[in-house]
């Protein structure tokens, strides 16, 4: 590590340390935006390389409800219910994974399929109301301050929590970024048969990103469940929640480490901007903007807004967008 | 048979008239311009509280209403066609998808700013029928009929006219139509105005059944994407088999256990098919 590099970091760790004193409430805002960004970088993991999943509510919803169930009525630790309901959300994408690749269901028919998906979670959670509370959401059993139960009063543990989260979600990213697998990924992205011509196991790769993006989605979910003690099943699943995870990603720009997480300050400022402007006198304002700025993203910039920036940093030979999304 | 049952079957038998013409729409513009309108329920919520608003609003009378409705929605899916999707056609399918995903996310929050989260009822109040114990309520029933209208009289314009055999040509092969002296930009312009049209029949006779509010589009929407795909791309009569046994899932299903787990099983249902027929139900 050079000097340079050594200040950079220095500088980050101080602005770090220095969050940890903000406001309860900027900090329920940082903890929000790294949570999601998570959530939208492993979204992007499968995205980049062309297999747009609406699914991915399914994934957080498991992730977010398996603990919850397992603590609310038997007492098992989040610290098993976690892992266990991550487990399950891997299960689920590989279980959805494997015939939508081994079938070459791919493009809409991807998308559509994975949409499904989202709505047989959410349908499952609302119908088992006896357990879940349905439509009307789970709150956690209290039990105040407490690391077996993963519950914390304080903002700052939640907070310190989710900056370990995103930082790996963002070593994960790289890893896959800078392995043999992303190029093995971008050569099936452009042309699947030339790469199985080649020798690359294309299912392999397809399944091994599938199952790391359903598995880190669904420990977000969790994550978020266990910081907010309230669980509804419309905004940890379904196709709203898979929809707002796609658009982030693609507004911040999903072929970029930073862009998911861009797109989480984005997407969470302007919510909070609007709200904060128009009180609550007109709801709804803010999606009407965040929908026509959609639009207009996709139509105009479909690498996001990091993807602009980007070749001004990196004189890299980028391929052209319309080619990177093609499914 | 249980008398019950029999009332499930033959109103899933109704709902499914409804659920087709709601996929027709749907599937003549995913099949010619290959685009998915994920916003296309949406749409159809859009008709609805136009409908309400100038029944209720201003008074207008109830046909004049609907017919106002139709021709304002197949404008919009113009307008839909040109400002979302014209721009963006030479790029990746999914792509469009998005794009109308925003639309999707536009309207429903745009009607949330504009009537709020109330649930709204027209307050038209259609007779039920008795059929030997069995209840049908009227406005499904006049649902099923006009879907089945609908569905004849786009099967005609479809193959007796110049322009529908040009669109069906356009859906077989879309690089060659041109040279053909065909105006593609016309004919994807035409399909998305009847698209419009259709979601704006499927408004008046939804918003004879249903209290409109912001969300309802999620109710449906993924139901008649997955007929859609169902009955396979462009397959009109696919489409109308798959609207017929995906209402029966869930109409029977509701019999034996809840709505909602209904609709689990028919969403499963697809999910499977999709990997045994992956053509749809009626492809060979």
């Amino acid at each position: 590590m050079n000097a340079r590099n050594a200040i950079l970091v220095g500088a980050l760790g101080i602005l770090i340390v220095l969050t940890f004193f903000a406001p309860p409430y900027f900090m329920h805002l940082l903890i929000q935006i790294l949570l999601w960004g998570f959530i939208y970088t492993a979204w992007s993991m499968m995205g980049r390389f062309g297999f747009v999943s609406l699914g991915h509510g399914a994934f957080m919803g498991v992730g977010a409800y398996v603990p919850v169930l397992l603590w609310n009525y038997y007492g098992i630790t989040p610290w098993l219910g976690i892992p266990l309901g991550v487990a399950l959300a891997a299960l689920l994408g590989l279980v959805i994974g494997y015939p939508c690749f081994r079938l070459r269901v791919v493009g809409h028919y991807f998308a559509l399929v994975t949409l499904a998906l989202s709505q047989v979670v959410l349908l499952s959670i609302v119908a088992a109301r006896d357990i879940t509370g349905g439509s009307l959401g789970l709150s956690q059993r209290a039990v105040g301050f407490s690391w077996y139960a993963l519950q914390f009063p304080d903002k700052r543990y939640f907070y310190a929590i989710s900056l370990v989260l995103w930082i790996g979600g963002l070593a994960v990213w790289r890893s896959i970024d800078r392995g043999i697998g992303r190029q093995v990924l971008d050569a099936i992205a452009e042309d699947e048969e030339a790469a199985a011509a080649v020798g690359i196991d294309v299912m392999r790769e397809k399944l091994r990103v599938t199952v790391i993006s359903a598995a880190l989605t669904a420990l977000g979910g969790a994550i978020y469940g266990q910081y907010l003690m309230y669980l509804n099943p419309e905004t940890v699943s379904g196709i709203a929640v898979s929809l707002q995870i796609v658009f982030a990603a693609i507004v911040g720009g999903m072929y970029a480490m930073l862009g998911p997480t861009v797109g989480a300050l984005l997407t969470i400022a302007l919510n909070e901007g609007l709200r904060v402007a128009f009180a609550t006198n007109f709801i709804g304002a803010a999606n009407t903007i965040y929908g026509i700025l959609l639009m207009l993203c996709i139509i105009f910039m479909p690498r996001g807004i990091v993807g602009l920036l980007e070749p001004m940093k990196f004189r890299r030979a980028q391929p052209k967008p319309q080619e990177k999304l093609a499914a | 048979m249980d008398i019950y049952l029999l009332e499930a079957i033959v109103n899933g038998i109704l709902l499914g008239g409804v659920l087709a013409l709601l996929a027709l729409g749907l599937n003549l513009i995913f099949g010619v311009i290959d685009v998915v309108w994920i916003a296309y329920a949406d749409i159809v919520m859009c008709g609805m509280y136009l409908v309400y608003w100038l029944y209720t609003g201003f008074g207008w009378p109830l046909p004049l209403a609907c017919a106002a409705t139709i021709v304002a929605l197949a404008v919009f899916g113009a307008i839909v066609h040109l400002l979302i999707i014209e721009p963006i056609l030479g790029s990746a399918p999914i792509n469009q998808l998005l794009a109308t995903g925003g639309l999707l996310f536009f309207l429903q929050s745009f009607a949330t700013l504009l009537f709020g989260t109330d649930f709204m009822n027209i307050g038209v109040r259609l007779p039920i029928i008795e059929l030997d114990g069995i209840y049908i309520s009227f406005a499904r029933l006049l649902a099923f009929a006009l879907a089945l209208v609908g569905a004849v009289a786009l099967y005609f314009f479809l193959r007796r006219t110049f322009m529908g055999t040009a669109i069906r040509a356009i859906a077989q092969d879309r690089d060659i139509i041109s040279l053909m002296g065909v105006d593609q930009r016309r004919i994807y312009i035409v399909t998305s105005m009847i698209g419009g049209a259709l979601a704006g029949l499927a408004a008046c006779l939804l918003v004879l059944q249903y209290d409109v509010h912001p969300f309802i589009g999620n109710t449906f929407g993924p139901l008649i994407f997955m007929i859609c795909v169902l009955g396979g791309l462009g397959n009109m009569i696919g489409g109308f088999v798959a609207a017929f046994v995906i209402s029966q899932i869930i109409s029977i299903g509701g019999y034996y256990s809840n709505t909602e787990l209904s609709y689990v099983l028919a969403f499963t249902f697809f999910i499977v098919l999709m990997f045994v027929r992956p053509r749809g139900i009626l492809a060979r």
